[in-house]
């Protein structure tokens, strides 16, 4: 059964082949606390992290032929980094290491590139939107009329590279923009681990804010462990909810705080299990649910109904063994509709989920 | 209705729904078909002009009024309906599709198929079809139109005796939008013997026409001073407070009809400020319109109360009658008479075909246009046009994608460089003409299949309602593609078009299964997806389509079932409706009143003619953007909030408009807040119809810290 899979390897290319979201995996390693000593492990974690950046900064690749995945891997080792920015840094270098000697043949190679890191991981969303995106914002500008290739290329790296900058930039914006909505004495819900709401929680316990935070334990992977243990390194007040717990706690919650893997046309996200009911819960007690994502989640995607996208499996341990009779539901996402989000906190403002439609239009077209 | 009257007679304000499609200040919202008819007329000569006309202004309103004249209907309701094509009233099914193929295939006459119509000789055949004489529809409908707009059309109005002359002076009020045009009214309450200038008027230059009319208003606003009747002194004081439709020349038609006889002079001011729309509750207007028309028609004896704003005519007497004028009317060239008849015996029918004949009618017209001596050609020809599409319109009332085919017509026209001969002219024009079909209709057509076909997956059970040529190129296209699914298709009386959908696709081999609406609520529960075509989109995100629609996807929305709307880009239209009532097509109230193939039920039989028996043939109905989960255009797939971006581009064209307006405006109103808050892109509209563009500034009105002032800013304006 798909549950008992272990795949543990991240990195390996055919994970798809299993039919195990890498996307997923990686998160997983990054965020999750799957043992009882997570926090040992969540400090190791921590620990390495150092160590992991000076190492990846270098993308030297001396010998042997260069790969676009092997870099993008290289970037996503590091649990600060998106995998949508990791994918936008591996093709910038994919830029600067190009033969190519004419525009042509460089774009030919980085629509190739790209083309390989969407399909290495297709339960990404962000990184397929990532790509994109990239391919818009690099193919998009006066370097085609540079009549010296090499000048050309080197723009073409410049605005790859303020690309890169702009989107690593952007979970600060979303901090920033989202402190107007939490006041003091509030309480709010979050789910799972997601690095953008750590960021805005963590900008309102810096400027003093007093509030506190409801973690749900974001099972399978209990991500939410990780995310209570760094707020309780930040002093802010942290209650620990098993996922079924949501409902019992919802009214004394005063808004809702949720990541989001991608954020789709018609302004609903793509997030981790759990996230639709939670909403849907808030909405009937009319809690408003923020959703704070950066701009390069924008997937032109237009999910009708949860079984509308392919889903993204990943393994879950229930601690004892499970019959091969019975089945278990592995998806790791699912789709909450606009209609049940109040505002999306982006790096292009704080908008409304109907807006969404109209920014992607604006991005892609 | 007697509180209502008076409600209604007091503001003379038209319009029933806010969004109504009167457009108050500015013409071009009124009508969608008629912008372009309107443009061409006065600021015809500038090609700006045009471009801006399509984009609407709601009109003013507030709720309480709109309900209250919608719940007393008649009169006061605005006729956005010139727009809407009217359907034919027949049982025939013709195939929507405007693919020639798929045409033939179905029920439809042998004619019918668009391709044939261009030809300059079917036209006797053609009305021997089946279908012609259920036909009906307004020739007045047109005649109000054009009246109000076309200057330029003056060579063919005359000749064709079927215009109104009063042009000019709506073309004045939209050009000083504000102050004059609300003083306009009332002066040409008094007015009785302008018809003579008009001839005048059309000639002369812009500039002349306004100089002359600046003289006569001013003799007129002395008669007016003096005094005429009693209900005027009524009228002038509101005409204030609703400056906003300026062009309301015809603000008064409600109070009028209830009182049956006007006073004549109430009729002259009519005329000299014609609505762009015609509200058929007008009786003076009526009969005028009448007169000019080339199309007679009887008026249906037992009208729809509510409905009474619409033409309501009977069917089958124009026909004939039309046949015999065809000698006499010269100026109508062959093809595009051709057309006509096919539209008014119901030979060609369904969105996308009715605009490709009519485009190929048109591309007819100009390979045999040949300018007249001292003319200049962009100048006649949009003339030209202009009365055909009058015509086209006395024959049915244009859908909204036709008269988007028409402006591009007309704006291509006006942006010829003046430096091309006139075979040069011609030919470009002629290849736009092809291009537009091509680009907005088959290749977009093509697109969408192609999107919608990536959301019917293995084990679907697709619904569809009525037949719509897109849905059945999808369900084609994702059948050929190897998907399996299921196809449900209801139907519903009188026109029972789902036959001919179910017959075709029966015959490629798809699963079917057939039902009535009236088993709608049972069959959804087995629905995986709704698939509906439309004849437009608006820009609040109502999706105009066949009556019946609606229901569909009410249910489908109870059911939590996704409903698609197929939708080219080319049927989005900018105006902002409400309901279903203030501008539709009514079909032959025969239709169904008669069972086909049951003589047994025969209890109307001898009653449809009583006076206590009303009888509604509704064509279209509005579907509200909530019960709409998605749109598939040629762009892609696209949210149907309504805050749609074409909403917002709507308001931005209208900015200069609003600087002018904006002085008049002392009240504002909010009202497109996007469910019910501050909270999305959306338009501000004031009381007097204007809208304020506060889609950019709202978008992120939250960032740095603006959300609360915003709030506040639209308060304030509430207030």
């Amino acid at each position: 059964m798909a549950d008992t899979v272990q795949n543990s390897n991240p990195e390996n290319n055919n994970n798809n082949n299993n039919n195990i979201s890498a996307y997923y995996q990686t998160r997983a390693a990054h965020h999750a606390v799957v043992t009882s000593d997570w926090l040992a492990q969540a400090q190791a974690a921590v620990g390495r992290d150092p160590d992991d950046s000076p190492e990846t900064a270098v993308p030297t690749v001396a010998g042997k032929p260069f790969s676009v995945i092997d870099e993008f891997n290289s970037w996503r080792k590091q649990p600060d980094l998106a995998e949508a920015v990791a994918a936008i840094r591996a093709l910038a270098a994919v830029i600067r290491n190009c033969q190519a000697t004419t525009m042509m043949e460089l774009e030919i190679e980085l629509k190739k590139a790209s083309d390989s890191l969407k399909s290495w991981d297709t339960t990404s969303i962000s990184l397929t939107a990532g790509c994109d995106l990239f391919m818009r914002y690099v193919s998009r500008t006066s370097a085609l009329e540079y009549e010296d290739f090499n000048s050309a290329k080197s723009r073409l790296i410049e605005r790859a590279e303020k690309f890169g900058e702009i989107s690593c930039k952007a979970r600060r914006i979303i901090g920033m923009l989202s402190q107007d909505f939490i006041f003091d004495g509030c309480t709010i819900l979050v789910h799972g681990f997601s690095r953008v709401v750590f960021e805005v929680l963590k900008t309102a316990a810096h400027s003093k804010k007093l509030f506190r935070v409801f973690c749900t334990e974001g099972r399978p992977d209990r991500t939410g462990l990780r995310l209570s243990h760094e707020l309780a390194k930040l002093d802010v007040p942290v209650k620990l909810l098993i996922d079924s717990a949501v409902a019992y706690t919802m009214d004394e919650v005063d808004m809702v705080f949720v990541g989001a893997d991608g954020v789709v046309e018609s302004g609903g996200i793509i997030n981790m299990m759990g996230t639709y009911q939670i909403a849907l819960v808030a909405h009937s007690m009319n809690k408003p649910v923020y959703v704070a994502a950066e701009s390069y989640k924008f997937a032109r995607l237009y999910p009708l109904d949860q079984k509308d996208m392919g889903p993204a499996l990943r393994p879950i341990d229930f601690g004892v063994p499970i019959p091969s009779k019975v089945e278990v539901e592995t998806s790791a996402w699912d789709y909450t509709p606009p209609q049940y989000l109040t505002l999306l906190f982006t790096d292009l403002g704080v908008l409304t989920p109907s807006v969404v439609s109209d920014e992607l239009i604006q991005l892609y077209l | 209705m007697d509180a209502r009257r008076a409600t209604t007679t007091v503001p003379r304000v038209r319009q029933v729904g806010f969004f109504t499609p009167n457009a108050p200040p500015t013409q071009p919202s009124r009508t969608q078909s008629f912008p372009l008819d309107s443009n061409s007329p006065s600021p015809s000569n500038s090609p700006a002009s045009n471009s801006l006309l399509p984009v609407m202004i709601p009109p003013p309103r507030h709720l309480s009024d709109n309900l209250a004249h919608r719940a007393t209907s008649p009169l006061p309701v605005p006729e956005p309906s010139a727009f809407r094509r009217r359907f034919r009233g027949d049982h025939v099914a013709v195939v929507g599709s405007y693919n020639p193929t798929e045409t033939l295939l179905g029920a439809s006459p042998p004619l019918a198929s668009p391709s044939s119509r261009v030809i300059g000789d079917g036209e006797f055949s053609e009305e021997s079809s089946p279908g012609w004489f259920r036909r009906s529809n307004s020739a007045k409908f047109a005649s109000s139109f054009s009246g109000g707009f076309d200057l330029t059309s003056v060579k063919s109005s005359e000749t064709l005796g079927f215009r109104q002359d009063q042009k000019p002076v709506v073309a004045r009020s939209k050009e000083e939008k504000s102050g004059a045009a609300v003083v306009e009214p009332q002066i040409n309450k008094g007015r009785s013997s302008s018809s003579n200038t008009k001839p005048l008027k059309e000639k002369t230059t812009k500039a002349e026409r306004r100089a002359l009319q600046e003289a006569q208003r001013a003799a007129k606003g002395k008669n007016v001073s003096e005094g005429v009747s009693s209900s005027r002194p009524v009228k002038q004081k509101q005409q204030p407070v609703q400056k906003k439709d300026a062009q309301q020349g015809a603000p008064s038609i409600a109070a009028s009809d209830r009182k049956g006889g006007e006073l004549p002079s109430e009729k002259e001011r009519r005329k000299d400020a014609p609505p762009p729309r015609m509200q058929f509750d007008d009786k003076s207007r009526v009969e005028k319109a009448k007169r000019r028309a080339v199309v007679n028609q009887t008026e249906a004896r037992n009208r729809v109360e509510l409905f009474r704003h619409l033409p309501q005519y009977e069917h089958g007497t124009q026909l004939p009658d039309l046949e015999l004028k065809f000698f006499q009317l010269d100026p109508m060239h062959p093809a595009v008479y051709k057309v006509g008849l096919q539209y008014l015996a119901g030979d060609i029918s369904g969105g996308n075909a009715r605009c490709i004949a009519m485009l190929q009618a048109f591309q007819e017209v100009i390979k045999d246009y040949s300018t007249p001596p001292a003319k200049s050609l962009s100048r006649d020809l949009t003339a030209k046009i202009s009365s055909y599409v009058s015509f086209l319109i006395e024959c049915r009332p244009l859908s909204m994608s036709m008269g988007n085919a028409i402006r591009f017509l007309k704006s291509r026209i006006a942006k010829l460089p003046l430096t091309l001969s006139e075979s040069e002219s011609k030919a470009s024009l002629c290849a736009d003409i092809v291009h537009f079909i091509n680009e907005k209709i088959v290749l977009a057509d093509n697109v969408i299949i192609r999107h919608a076909a990536t959301k019917i997956t293995d084990g679907d059970v697709l619904l569809t309602y009525g037949s719509s040529c897109i849905v059945e190129m999808i369900l084609l296209y994702a059948y050929e593609l190897g998907k399996q699914f299921r196809v449900v298709i209801v139907d519903s009386h009188p026109k029972l078009e789902g036959q001919a959908l179910l017959r075709r696709l029966v015959g490629k081999g798809l699963s079917c299964t057939y039902t009535h609406i009236n088993a709608i609520s049972y069959i959804m529960q087995e629905v995986t997806r709704v698939f509906l075509g439309a004849s437009s989109v608006l820009s609040n995100g109502t999706v105009f389509s066949r009556v019946g629609t609606a229901c569909v996807a009410m249910v489908a929305h109870a059911y939590r079932v996704p409903v698609l709307i197929c939708c080219e880009a080319y049927k989005f239209h900018e105006r902002v409706q409400l309901d279903s009532i203030c501008s539709n097509e009514l079909g032959d109230p025969d239709a169904i009143a008669k069972v086909p193939g049951r003589m047994d039920i025969n209890y109307l039989d001898n009653v449809t003619n009583k006076d206590n028996l009303q009888l509604l043939n509704l064509m279209y109905d509005a579907t509200p953007a909530e019960y709409v989960s998605m749109i598939i255009t040629d762009y892609g797939m696209v949210s149907h909030d309504p805050t749609h971006k074409r909403a917002c581009h709507c308001a931005r064209v209208y900015e200069g408009a609003l600087v002018d307006i904006g002085k008049l405006v002392t009240n504002w109103r909010m009202l497109c807040l996007s469910e019910g808050s501050l909270s999305s892109g959306s338009l501000a509209w004031d009381t007097s119809g204007t809208i304020l563009d506060i889609y950019g500034y709202n978008k992120r009105l939250t960032k740095n810290a603006q959300f609360p002032s915003c709030v506040d800013a639209a308060k304030l304006q509430m207030d």
